[in-house]
């Protein structure tokens, strides 16, 4: 898909995640911003997958480690037709299919359930796994925060993709520099992303994770990776698109009221 | 003197028969291949075994992501690091996904001996009950750990199988029909019944020979599922016998015992008494000091029959 279609779906989607949020006053929007453009690119671009088919056995796989952006999923699968948009208003409201965290229970067109942190890394690299034990095709993508570096488990999944040589899994960073607590380099550090995966025997591409074409380059090289494990660091803004939530770690885990929603949907060009 | 066998060979042995009528069995270890003994499906089938290192987090993460692909999965650790350490990801990415995992592990109970506190799980039945779904099974011998295991591996979905270090008698024929969640009369009696599982059965039988002599009749059930329980067989035990004795090598908080009481509590008060490990850890010594230590003997079982028929 070229850049410009690109970025009116990420738009759509961004529009989305505020609604969501503001219908169930609950979520994060904070990190669903900073995740849009990466979520817009792996669903529409790269993935080889199909809404119609969401089990088929020969797709390419997507497990949100950061599963708390889960207004972000929601809102680019809707887009890409795996179900009516007008469910994306039932998003963490009672007997929905849109948990506060995704759940493939509930919602079975989701290659995995997450929400718990440093989990859906390891996960993925299970899937990568078993699609080389079968010769499958497949590609396993997922997508961590920064702060979900500060997992242990992490790490132990980091090297077992490395020892494994897991070169069918990609996995981003979403590298916009604050947590719930304040900047991630304040709470416990996690610099230097770069030489910590490296080091785990990974192949290391930054991007500009708001750039969509950057972001499409940098998944053309990881897929020539042969011999090892991708993570693509790309550089994010918490709340992007979003003058009052742009890097402000209040954003994190707020609803924006009916007034802040408009203003937030008026800067996104559109309506609630 | 019966035949002697540790359930985690049992274990071993299940996992090579198995492999070789399954091909999508996999076994995943964290650096005790030697001690859980998946090592020999290891060596039968490299392709199909990994090792996770000491990680036992990531263990059950690649368990899930390995079983949402169409494996059935065996991930298998020391009881401890499995299902204390691993809890969170057990319940979080293979129960509430409903993951096919086997978490088969070894080294539970006081029985682990020498190397004390750290390394003898005596609170995994609690954990593991406490998970909605998931199936705990505890085998008393070689031949019902073999059965346990096929049953589990056939049934989509997470389960829990508890396997032991030391060798316990067999108590069971080959021949013997093991359903899950359907306890094992042993031995009928109607003055108690003694509800057993694991590594207790053996004892409880031990006990119901020493009752006899003194003219008190007991039965003997084999719980070796814990969850889904057998209430049918708790609830006859106690209209037809009216007393009851649980009997297992774990912490009296959420095991057989606490179970057992609650199901009574519930549905038919009744006498009962726990043989368990009281509020305490366990410590260094060989697994026949300590279970006389921590009150988990023949003997102690039959004092806690005698104490509810006075």
């Amino acid at each position: 898909m070229d850049k410009k279609k690109l970025e009116q779906k990420a738009l759509a989607v961004r529009q989305d995640i505020i609604r969501e949020i503001h219908a169930s006053q609950s979520g994060h929007p904070g990190g669903s911003l900073s995740v849009t453009d990466i979520l817009t690119v792996l669903f529409f671009d790269e993935m080889k997958i199909d809404p119609k088919k969401p089990q088929m056995e020969k797709r390419d796989k997507f497990v949100l480690s950061k599963g708390h952006a889960s207004p972000a999923l929601y809102a680019v699968m809707a887009e890409r037709g795996y179900f009516d948009k007008k469910e994306l208003l039932t998003f963490r409201k009672i007997n929905s299919r849109l948990q506060g965290h995704p759940s493939m229970h509930s919602l079975p067109c989701l290659d995995m359930s997450s929400g718990s942190l440093g989990q859906g890394i390891s996960i993925a690299c299970g899937m990568a796994l078993a699609n080389k034990l079968d010769k499958n095709p497949g590609r396993v993508y997922t997508v961590l925060g920064d702060g979900e570096l500060q997992e242990g488990m992490v790490w132990e999944a980091a090297m077992s993709a490395g020892h494994y040589h897991l070169s069918n899994l990609c996995a981003f960073v979403d590298h916009n520099g604050l947590q719930i607590d304040g900047p991630n380099d304040k709470v416990m550090k996690v610099m230097p992303i770069d030489k910590k995966f490296a080091s785990f025997g990974w192949n290391v591409i930054k991007c500009n994770g708001h750039d969509v074409a950057d972001i499409k380059k940098a998944l053309a090289e990881a897929r020539k990776c042969k011999d090892k494990p991708s993570c693509i660091i790309a550089e994010t803004h918490k709340g992007n698109g979003v003058s009052f939530m742009c890097d402000q770690a209040g954003w994190h885990g707020k609803a924006p009221n009916d007034e802040q929603a408009a203003l937030a949907m008026k800067e996104l060009g559109g309506k609630l | 003197m019966a035949n002697k066998i540790a359930t985690r060979d049992s274990f071993s042995k299940f996992l090579v028969e198995y492999g070789k009528e399954n091909k999508n069995v996999v076994a995943l270890n964290a650096d005790l291949s030697g001690s859980t003994m998946t090592k020999a499906f290891e060596q039968t089938y490299p392709d199909r075994f990994f090792n996770a290192g000491i990680a036992e987090q990531n263990m059950m993460g690649l368990a899930c992501g390995l079983a949402h692909s169409g494996k059935v999965v065996f991930a298998s650790s020391f009881v401890m690091f499995a299902t204390g350490r691993a809890f969170e990801i057990i319940r979080n990415s293979i129960a509430y996904t409903n993951a096919n995992v086997k978490v088969c592990a070894s080294h539970a109970g006081l029985m682990v001996g020498e190397d004390g506190a750290t390394h003898q799980a005596i609170e995994d039945l609690a954990l593991m009950c406490s998970i909605p779904g998931m199936v705990v099974v505890n085998p008393s011998d070689d031949v019902s750990a073999r059965k346990l295991l096929k049953a589990v591996a056939e049934v989509n979905g997470p389960a829990y199988v508890r396997l032991g270090r030391a060798a316990t008698p067999v108590i069971y024929k080959e021949s013997q029909k093991i359903t899950i969640g359907k306890a094992i009369k042993l031995r009928e009696g109607k003055d108690a019944t003694i509800i057993a599982t694991g590594t207790m059965v053996s004892p409880a039988l031990e006990a119901a020979e020493t009752l006899a002599k003194s003219g008190i009749n007991v039965r003997v059930l084999d719980m070796h599922t814990i969850k889904p329980i057998d209430k049918k067989a708790i609830l006859a035990a106690a209209k037809e016998t009216g007393a009851i004795v649980t009997a297992e090598e774990h912490t009296v908080y959420g095991g057989l015992g606490a179970i057992t009481a609650s199901i009574l509590a519930e549905n038919y008060p009744c006498k009962m008494k726990m043989v368990a490990i009281k509020d305490t850890f366990g410590e260094s010594g060989k697994p026949d000091q300590l279970l006389k230590k921590y009150g988990l003997t023949a003997n102690d079982i039959v004092k806690a029959v005698k104490a509810l028929k006075k």
